[in-house]
């Protein structure tokens, strides 16, 4: 790779290396891959619904770690609720 | 007190076990341990032809497991480091000859005589590997800096975990400091990160290692080889020492190092 390139900085496959192994290695870590993550994520979302109300769309679903242990991260905002308390 | 087991072992094949077993054990004999190698890749053995033993073997080890010798007949000694022995892997048998708990034997009687027994693995997550973790008392993952060795160590790692061996460190083999400075290599930081292990060391990709396994004579034992020096500063951390890593832009020598400083690069 030459020095312009190396300036412009555009080359670094590095980068997209690190980029898409951090990706891959989540799901094999889990045994999930991100077709199933979408499954899981409208399964729970029907479940939920029935007891709250929330805003599907605003929904998410990650995997995340720290070292090598694995957590589901599910972010789930309420709608504000339209019963008025007394 | 009894020596320690260490496996060395990878997801993906050809990524440097075996070198990486010879030149351990040769640094660590060289500096007064006394060391056994086992080799466990049964069917295609290659450790006795990288030490430069290949022709004095008798037996091997499926002779020792299904008694056909006593293990002293299987081991040869390497004339150039009298503390450094071989117990070659079966040619043509298979995998099969040997369970996980005739090497726990194994190693259970050698761990009484030696200060380490190393055991170079075969690739995967076969029975073989299983067999080579088995009597670990420390696992050795080696890897490149390479998308599919990461991906398959990462692997390995989790299987090494599921058995109770962990945790593994790596010895990440091969590094191109040429290629890490212009961004199109992996460098040891990202492949930890990634990984989530401890490093044991990182080994340039080195041309000496290609000369010396020609020749049959570990490259840890040459004084002027940047991969022998990085398997020898593995040893050492292995003894205990705090050895730092080599720094990768003194990967030239003196001279490459100027032609850099007056804009020629490498
Ligand atoms: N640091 C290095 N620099 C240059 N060449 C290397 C280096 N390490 C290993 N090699 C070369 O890579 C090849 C594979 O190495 P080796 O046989 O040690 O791998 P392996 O993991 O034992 O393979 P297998 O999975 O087949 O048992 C050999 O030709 C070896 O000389
Ligand atoms: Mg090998």
């Amino acid at each position: 790779m030459g020095w312009l390139d190396r300036l412009r900085g555009n080359k670094n496959s590095a980068r997209q290396a690190k980029d898409r192994l951090q990706l891959v290695l989540v799901h094999d870590r889990t045994d999930l891959s991100p077709g199933q993550l979408g499954a899981l994520k409208d399964e729970l979302i029907e479940v939920i619904s029935r007891y709250v109300d929330i805003e599907p769309q605003a929904v998410e679903i990650q995997l995340s770690q720290s070292g090598r242990e694995q957590y589901l991260v599910a972010n789930i905002p309420l709608r504000p609720t339209r019963r008025a308390r007394r | 007190m009894p020596g320690t087991v260490l496996t060395i072992t990878s997801g993906k094949g050809g990524v440097g076990k075996t070198t990486a077993t010879a030149n351990i054990a040769a640094a660590l004999a060289s500096r007064g341990e006394k060391v056994v190698c086992l080799d466990a890749d049964i069917g295609l053995r290659n450790l006795d032809l990288v030490l430069g033993l290949e022709n004095r073997i008798v037996y091997d080890l499926v002779d020792v497991v299904e008694g056909r010798c006593r293990l002293r007949q299987a081991m040869i000694r390497d004339k150039r480091l009298p503390n450094l022995f071989l117990i070659p892997a079966a040619q043509t048998r298979d995998k099969t000859a040997v369970s996980p708990t005739d090497m726990v034997q194994l190693c259970n009687e050698l761990r009484q005589d030696y200060d380490w027994v190393l055991i170079d693995s075969p690739a995967g997550i076969e029975r073989g590997f299983r067999n080579a973790i088995a009597p670990a008392d420390q696992v050795l993952v080696v890897t490149n800096p390479e998308v599919s060795a990461v991906r398959d160590a990462d692997r390995i790692i989790g299987l090494i975990e599921a058995e109770e061996k962990g945790p593994a460190r790596l010895l990440l083999n091969r590094l191109n400091p040429a290629l890490v400075r212009e961004g199109n290599m992996l460098d040891a930081e990202d492949v930890l990160e990634l990984l989530a292990i401890d490093l044991l060391g990182v080994v340039p990709e080195d041309e000496s290692v290609v000369v010396s396994a020609n020749r049959g004579t570990p490259v840890a034992l040459d004084a002027n080889s940047r991969a022998g020096l990085a398997f020898r500063n593995i040893a050492r951390r292995l003894l205990g020492e705090d050895v730092p890593l080599m720094p990768l832009e003194d990967s030239g020598g003196l001279l490459q190092r100027l032609g850099r400083l007056f804009g020629k690069g490498d």
